[in-house]
């Protein structure tokens, strides 16, 4: 009866995956695993989005997994076994996107946002050294507004 | 330039904090909007307008009958993804079944790594709304077609080209308000 329980659960926590394939990867050498271990680890899984595709149960990471390691054997550098996921599930499955004309907000908006707060913080405070009496009004004024 | 007085400069500056909360607000009000969206962790298809994957696979009616996609061009088809193990897809069959008996297109399921025996089961029982079901058993042929979850819906043309793409079970509502309005652009861009 636990048992029928225990395998109803596990059915509806496997939702829409197919079932599992319990064979692991077998490595040929520790510099081969540590390779795809890094690998895996930058590459996001594509079911369970907050996962990369090294922590995910999710059968599709299994299989990606799988194709990944394929993809190594064949003597695909990184940057072609990552080219490859994302002509198939599209940009998403990169931890880090590629610098381009449409990541460049991403990548340096932080960096301007930044920059932008330094010009603000710069004025203000040239200004306040220019008229420290004016800004001495003014910050009273400022009390009593607020 | 002019110096604006200091009144008239302090008076303006008083409603910064307020346009920023405001602004904070819009950004809330719409990241709460986006979140509705029952459907928003579906990955958009990097294969829209580009011809569908190349693949061999067999019929699972007839393992021995080899299908390519090359077989499958000339007239437009939707490719909808499914596996007995799948809920949802069971969901899904009575929309599928009756889009399917419409007429508008063929509708070749694709048997994602499904057991032989399961799939036909599924189908004796619940029926069979497929023109043609293609099995994928090792799952090699569903990475080409960026396939992460089932159900999952394609919708190739005539020339082969991929036109539209759903993550989910079909509902009535996506056929009416997605699928259909692309079969008629699809239609006149043939014409």
């Amino acid at each position: 009866m636990l048992l029928a329980v225990a395998m109803l659960v596990a059915s509806f926590a496997t939702f829409a995956q197919p079932a599992n394939d319990p064979t692991p990867l077998q490595f040929q050498s520790p510099i081969e695993e540590q390779r795809f271990h890094d690998l895996v680890a930058e590459l996001r899984c594509v079911m369970c989005q907050n996962q990369s595709l090294a922590e995910s149960n999710a059968q599709i990471a299994v299989d990606l997994r799988r194709e990944v390691l394929e993809l190594m054997r064949q003597g695909k550098d990184n940057r072609e076994i990552k080219q490859f996921l994302v002509e198939r599930y599209g940009e998403f499955v990169l931890y880090r996107p590629q610098v381009e004309s449409k990541t460049w907000l991403l990548w340096f908006g932080p960096a301007l946002v930044l920059l932008a707060g330094g010009i603000v913080v710069a004025g203000a405070m040239r200004k306040r050294r220019q008229s420290p009496a004016a800004a001495k009004t003014s910050d009273s004024n400022e009390e009593q507004e607020w | 330039m002019s110096d604006p007085s200091p009144q008239s400069s302090k008076s303006s500056m008083r409603w910064v904090p307020l346009l920023i909360v405001a602004a904070l607000g819009v950004l809330l009000f719409a990241g709460v909007m986006l979140s509705r969206n029952p459907n928003r962790e579906a990955l958009p298809s990097p294969l829209i307008g580009k011809a569908a994957p190349a693949f061999r696979l067999p019929v699972l009616h007839e393992p021995g009958r080899m299908v390519t996609s090359d077989d499958l061009r000339g007239a437009p088809y939707l490719l909808n993804v499914w596996g007995s193990w799948c809920p949802a897809c069971r969901d899904e069959h009575p929309v599928l079944t009756r889009f399917a008996e419409s007429k508008r297109l063929r509708v070749i399921g694709f048997n994602w790594k499904d057991e032989h025996a399961d799939a036909m089961r599924w189908l004796e029982q619940f029926g069979n709304p497929y023109f043609m079901v293609i099995a994928d058993y090792d799952g090699k042929v569903a990475i080409d077609w960026g396939i992460y979850g089932a159900p999952e819906t394609f919708l190739v043309d005539g020339k082969g080209i991929v036109r539209w793409k759903y993550v989910g079970p079909l509902t009535d509502e996506v056929i009416r308000d997605e699928l259909l309005p692309k079969i008629d652009e699809m239609k006149v861009a043939s014409r």
